[in-house]
Parts: C-alpha cells; sequence; structure tokens
C-alpha cells in the first residue's frame, strides 16, 4: 500500500496544473467540498421541517445511490436488485428496533453487515452471469422480496403486510428538533460513507474493480482475482445500499412490502444514470433527482395545467420527458456535464 | 409510562374543553375557503383507484358551484403516492407542513395510511373516512384523529359467518382469500362469528398473491376438498377466474363473494353471466345500473352531477357513486362543525354523526358515529344474482365491531 501511495504522490499529475479563472483545479475541488460542507450545515436551519425530511430522504437514495454506482459504475456489473437490499437492511434495523427494542443508532451497522453478507453471497453464483442475465438474476430478487416479507410464517418477524412501525428518534441535543436532528446523523453517515467509498475506489482495490469493468480478461491476465473482486464489490455494494435501508426506515418510521417493490430498483437506476457513472458526487446528484423528479414534475403539472386530479396521468408524461431529454443532452449524466464544462474551461 | 398517558389523556379532554368555548381555526381554513388534503394513487398497479380522486374532487367542484358550505369554498388537493408507503409519508408531511391543509380525507390504502397512521394522531390533524376497510381505522382510544368510513372487512366476514350458521350449519366450507390484511381480515371476521365451529366447518383453505397469474389450480383444490359452501375473499380479476374455472370443472357449491368483486360489469361479465347465477353477496350503496334505481331521485341526481362534473366519467363504474355518498358525508361533517373549523371540533364533529342521510347508501341506511364508535358504516344488505341483476335480500345487517 504504501509504495502505491508513494509512487502516486512523487509523479505529477498534469491535470493538477490546470487552472480555471487562475485557480487549481485542486483547490477548487477543495472549495467546492468545504461549501457543499457549509451548505448542508446550514440549510437544514433555514428551510422548515418539510423540507429538511426531504433532504434527508435525499441523503438516504444518496447512499443506496451509492451502493450500487459501487458496483455498476466502478465495476461494471448491473443490478435491478438493490430494492432488495435496502428491504433488507430497512427490516433489519426495524425488527431490531421493534422486537428487541435496540436503540436506533445500534442498528444500522449490523443492517449494513447482513447486507454485506447478503449481498457477498448473491455475489458468488452471479459470477457466473453477465450484462443482461445478471440484470435478470437480480431482477428475480427485487420481484421476490416484497412476497417474502409477506410470507405467512416469518409474519412474527416481519408483520407481513402490515409492516412495522419504527419509532422516531427524539433529538439528543436541546435546540434541534428531531427532523433536524436525524438530518445531521443521515448525513455524519453519508459523510462517513462517501470517504470510506473515496478511498476504495482510489486504492489498488478500486483500480482492480475498474480494470475488471474495463476488460475482465485483461484484468484477469494481470493477476486480479476477478472472482473475489466481484463477489466483494456486490458485498460493498450490499453494505452501502443497507445502511440506506436502514436509515430510510428511520426516516420514513414505518416499513412494508409495498415499500419495496420493484419500482424502487428502478428508482435507484434511475438516479446512477442521471447523476453519472463511476462517480462519487453524482450519487448525491442522483438522490436529489429521485426526490425531487417527481415533485418537479407534479409541480410543474400543477402550474401548468391546474391541480384537477383529471391530470394527473400528465405527471408522469412529463416526467418521463424530462428522463429522455436528459438522457440525450447530458448522456454522461450530471457528473458527465461537469467534467465537460472542467474540460472546456480548464488550461 | 401510565403517568404519561394519564397526562396525555388530561391535556387532550382540557385541549377539547377549551376547543367548545373558543378555538382558534384550523390551518387551511379562511373566512372563504377551506383546504382539504389527499392521497391516492393515479400511477403504479393500484392507479385503477384513481377514479376515487377524481370523483371526489369532480364533487367538490360541484359543492363550490353552488356556494360552498357555510360560504367556504372547497381547496382539494390530491396527490399521487403510486401506493407506496414512504410516498405517502412524504405527501402528506407536504400537506399538512406546507400546504396547510386543514385535514386530510379518503386517502386510500391499507399500507399507504399505515405508513401515516401515527404522523397524523401525533400531530393532531383529522385523518378522516379512510378509503380502505381496515379495521385498526377504528381506535378512538389510541389513535383519536383516525377514522375509516366503509364498513370494515371483519364486518362482512362476520355476515358471512352468521349466514352460513343459519342457513348451511353443516356445511363443508371452503374459502379462497387475498393473502394480505384486506384478505385475512375477512377471515378473521369469520372467524369472530362463527367461533369454534369455525375450525370444524371449513375444509380446506387457499390462498393467492395478487402478483399470481390465475388462481386455477386453487379451485380444483377446493372442489376436491368436496367442500359445500365456497366462501370467495378475491379481487374482480380473480373473482372471475374462479367463477369460470368452477363451471369448467362443474363445482357448484353455495357461493358467497366479498362486496369487493360483486360487481356485474368488473366480474359477471367477464366470468360469464350463466356461471355466476346464484353467487350471494353483500353492499351497502346502490349499482346505478340496477334498473331498481332507473328513477330513484338519488340515482338521478348522481347522474346530473355525472353528466355536468364528470363528462367522461365511467357511469358503469360504481366507485364513482362511493365516491357521491363518502363526499356527502364530508358535507355533513362540515355543515355539522359550522363555523367552528378547529381541528379538534372538525374531529369532534366527524365522532359525533347522528344517523346522517347520505345519498347512494342503500335504503334505510345511515352514517352513526359516537366518540367511542370510529365505524361510521356498519350494515350491509345481502343480494344474490339473478343472471341480470343483484337482487336484495333480507333486512339491513348490522354487525357492531367491538
Amino acid at each position: 500500500m504504501t509504495v502505491d501511495k508513494m509512487s502516486v504522490g512523487n509523479r505529477i499529475d498534469p491535470a493538477t496544473k490546470l487552472k480555471i479563472m487562475n485557480i487549481e483545479l485542486p483547490q477548487w475541488r477543495a472549495f467546492m467540498i468545504v461549501a457543499g460542507l457549509a451548505l448542508a450545515v446550514i440549510l437544514p436551519f433555514i428551510v422548515e421541517g418539510f423540507s429538511v425530511f426531504q433532504l434527508t430522504q435525499v441523503m438516504v437514495y444518496a447512499i443506496a445511490v451509492l451502493g450500487l454506482n459501487l458496483l455498476t459504475g466502478f465495476n461494471g456489473q448491473f443490478s435491478l436488485g438493490h430494492s432488495a437490499f435496502y428491504a433488507l437492511g430497512a427490516y433489519t434495523t426495524a425488527i431490531m428496533i421493534d422486537q428487541y427494542e435496540i436503540t436506533y443508532y445500534w442498528t444500522i451497522i449490523p443492517a449494513g453487515i447482513i447486507c454485506f453478507v447478503g449481498g457477498f453471497l448473491f455475489g458468488l453464483p452471479a459470477l457466473r452471469l453477465d450484462g443482461l442475465y445478471l440484470a435478470l438474476a437480480t431482477f428475480a430478487l427485487a420481484v421476490a422480496t416484497p412476497q417474502l416479507l409477506r410470507y405467512e410464517h416469518f409474519e412474527g418477524f416481519t408483520g407481513g403486510v402490515q409492516g412495522l412501525d419504527v419509532f422516531k428518534p427524539d433529538s439528543p441535543i436541546e435546540s434541534l428538533n428531531p427532523d433536524q436532528w436525524l438530518y445531521f446523523f443521515v448525513l455524519f453517515s453519508g459523510i462517513l460513507l462517501i470517504i470510506g467509498a473515496w478511498n476504495l475506489v482510489r486504492g489498488r482495490t478500486g483500480r482492480a474493480m475498474i480494470a475488471i469493468r474495463d476488460n475482465p480478461i485483461a484484468a484477469r491476465s494481470m493477476g486480479i482475482n476477478t472472482a473475489a473482486y466481484k463477489s466483494l464489490t456486490f458485498g460493498v455494494s450490499g453494505f452501502y445500499t443497507g445502511i440506506a435501508g436502514a436509515l430510510g426506515a428511520i426516516v420514513a418510521e414505518f416499513v412494508a412490502p409495498d415499500s419495496f417493490t420493484f419500482f424502487l430498483s428502478v428508482w435507484f437506476l434511475v438516479g446512477m444514470v442521471v447523476g453519472g457513472l463511476a462517480s462519487i458526487p453524482a450519487a448525491i446528484m442522483g438522490g436529489f433527482f429521485i426526490v425531487y423528479g417527481q415533485n418537479f414534475s407534479e409541480e410543474v403539472v400543477i402550474n401548468l395545467f391546474g391541480d384537477d386530479p383529471s391530470k394527473k396521468a400528465l405527471i408522469w408524461v412529463f416526467y418521463g420527458a424530462t428522463l429522455i431529454f436528459t438522457v440525450y443532452v447530458v448522456p454522461n449524466g450530471v457528473a458527465g456535464l461537469v467534467r465537460r464544462w472542467v474540460a472546456r474551461f480548464a488550461r | 409510562m401510565k403517568l404519561h398517558q394519564i397526562t396525555l389523556a388530561s391535556a387532550a379532554v382540557l385541549a377539547l374543553g377549551i376547543s367548545g368555548a373558543m378555538a382558534a381555526n384550523a390551518p387551511g381554513v379562511t373566512d372563504t375557503e377551506i383546504t382539504i388534503g389527499n392521497t391516492n394513487p393515479y400511477s403504479g398497479p393500484a392507479s385503477s383507484y384513481s377514479v376515487y380522486g377524481k370523483a371526489i374532487g369532480a364533487c367538490w367542484n360541484w359543492v363550490n358551484d353552488n356556494g360552498g358550505i357555510n360560504g367556504r369554498k372547497i381547496k382539494w388537493i390530491s396527490y399521487d403516492d403510486g401506493y407506496s408507503p414512504p410516498k405517502t409519508k412524504e405527501q402528506i408531511r407536504k400537506l399538512v407542513e406546507r400546504d396547510k391543509v386543514a385535514f386530510t380525507f379518503q386517502t386510500l390504502g391499507t399500507p399507504t395510511n399505515s405508513a401515516v397512521h401515527k404522523y397524523m394522531n401525533k400531530k393532531k390533524v383529522p385523518h378522516l373516512f379512510l378509503a380502505t376497510g381496515a379495521t385498526k381505522w377504528g381506535q378512538p382510544n389510541k389513535y383519536p384523529w383516525t377514522m375509516g368510513w366503509q364498513p370494515n372487512y371483519q364486518t362482512v366476514g362476520a355476515i358471512f359467518g352468521n349466514y352460513i350458521l343459519d342457513n348451511t350449519p353443516n356445511a363443508k366450507v371452503a374459502i379462497l382469500n387475498q393473502n394480505d390484511d384486506y384478505g385475512k381480515d375477512y377471515v378473521l371476521g369469520m372467524q369472530k362469528a362463527m367461533g369454534d365451529k369455525f375450525d370444524k366447518m371449513v375444509v380446506k383453505r387457499e390462498t393467492y398473491e395478487s402478483t399470481d397469474p390465475t388462481v386455477d389450480s386453487q379451485i380444483v383444490s377446493l372442489a376436491n376438498s368436496g367442500a359445500d359452501v365456497f366462501v370467495n375473499i378475491s379481487i374482480p380479476k380473480f373473482a372471475a377466474q374462479a367463477i369460470k374455472k368452477m363451471a369448467a370443472i362443474g363445482w357448484k357449491p353455495l357461493h358467497l363473494l366479498n362486496d369487493v368483486s360483486a360487481a356485474i360489469a368488473a366480474t359477471y361479465v367477464p366470468a360469464g353471466v350463466e356461471n355466476s347465477k346464484g353467487i350471494i353477496s353483500v353492499d351497502f350503496y346502490k349499482d346505478p345500473n340496477d334498473p331498481e334505481w332507473a328513477n330513484d331521485p338519488e340515482t338521478l341526481a348522481w347522474r346530473k352531477w355525472m353528466a355536468k362534473y364528470q363528462p367522461r366519467g365511467d357511469l358503469k363504474n360504481k366507485m364513482n357513486s362511493y365516491a357521491w355518498a363518502v363526499c356527502h358525508t364530508m358535507i355533513a361533517v362540515l355543515k355539522q362543525a359550522g363555523d367552528d373549523l378547529s381541528r379538534e371540533n372538525i374531529m369532534k364533529q366527524a365522532a359525533n354523526l347522528n344517523q346522517v342521510k347520505v345519498p347512494m347508501l342503500l335504503p334505510g341506511m345511515v352514517v352513526d358515529t359516537s366518540p367511542t364508535d370510529f365505524f361510521p358504516l356498519e350494515q350491509m344488505q345481502m343480494m344474490k344474482f339473478d343472471g341480470e341483476r343483484n337482487v336484495r335480500f333480507g333486512p339491513l345487517i348490522s354487525a357492531e365491531t367491538e
């Protein structure tokens, strides 16, 4: 590991010398991170409770999209089954809180670990499947999950179709209301996970993951244990998505089989593609799109056509149009757009 | 914990007492307007229920064109939740916290309403007349801000149970039910009504998932059990399949079909009217297509409203007459509340509907609630399909749910 770091440190990356408005790119990046963090800390104090709740949801989905992005963007494996990991994480937390009365913050890591194991185990047989076939296998996982959660003999644990109520934590800090507290709790978890992902993909593991994505045969001939990396990536991806599910259950205060349909997997996929593949900040963009994409379409349709319920069908038409527009105009997602702008203006 | 509950209870009593004297109007209420919130699936697997949201919106348009309620017009905000509980949570919070609705009305679905059950009660926002028949909406002690509307599923199950005990006490009973809260609530109602006879009389029970392609194999297995009474708790698609399959294999038990599917256009016609003859069911509101109501003033008024406010609405769809009835229940509550439109008083009036008549309910039926009875409708009448229409028979049956 040390050798790796040295060699990266000593080599001068030409990109670091590029400037926009006479400021070097790494400084821009540092500035953006600080500004983003400052904004994230200030926002819950200037917007009202409902918006804080929405922003918390954005971060929850961002973590899930990040999990999917590690698998698809960095490792090239498709998954339509991430709603299953999300559900597994959510139910682990809900059951621990509801049945064993464990405090919510102790449930997050176990939920992640269970999903890591689940992801790893699912990743093993998935090694034999590529591309579309893997997508199909994971699709089966997504479709089966809500049915399993309804299954009669698990009802004692899962609450069956009725689902489980999750006790919403009170804020331990007096000056924060529960919404704000939950926001910072999720924000803190999100930052830890982002740092983790960033370290993972920039190190030797990350290079192995990307090499497998770009050319599995070449990667294997370089001595990379593709089987181990692929199933481990599945596990890590499950870990991230499971933690998102656990946080999501606490934010929504409720889990039920209908919360985790196949559609949820599709939202993750949409968030990932709109944000941009193989980029960590893109996951945050993805989270924003998942939460605000639908709401934005709803607002636009209400403003254009009035809030007559018979016009509701137009919301999804508009949403579909937005999505097509995004895919055509911003083909590599928001992250791709930023990269192109940087490439144009940096000199 | 106990002390906490006592404090809460006394606080609630105090709040009610004070509100009786003088309380500020609810958010969303002005001198000219009352804002009402709603969530309904307009997209996703349950989007066929979008008829409810549209029809109730059309009902409020009719109210507003006729001067509103006590001079106030209704502003109806109905959001799409796609039948997904987390989305419902988001939309309900948006309605309460951003749109500042006075209360919510006819929010649809059991899992979706479960997701906001606690929230509404914590925020003390009236969560009124939910569009779901689950029994858990009637718990005035634990959830004093939530109330259902339609006869709950257990009531119907109990009516079937009693009918079997009275008419075919030696029968062998087979049950098909959807494997979710709706199906299970019916069976629970039957169990409660039949007591220990339930286990003796039920010889076979099969379930299906709402995502199954068919129920053919379940029907064959139920027929092979030798049962002579069949209790069919399924939604129209599967009810029609069951009726068809029964005809194909020549199984002719006494067929009790749940009210959800007892619709001629949705179930009996696709299944074949010949095959459907003799099916017994229950209902609580008028089917406008039934010739019996051709000259009924309520039905004529309903047709007039449909023609003007929902010109493209389906006259054959019974959801439209349901919407008209539930909308009038809400109107009754708001009229009764008069000019005191605080949330406390709206809830108080909803829990104080004394034998209120509402159009499109079956003759003799009334809406009745009290501070300890949060089940507005608890009567139904049995009916039998004669090949052309559902002929009602017997008296209105009430099954009080405890």
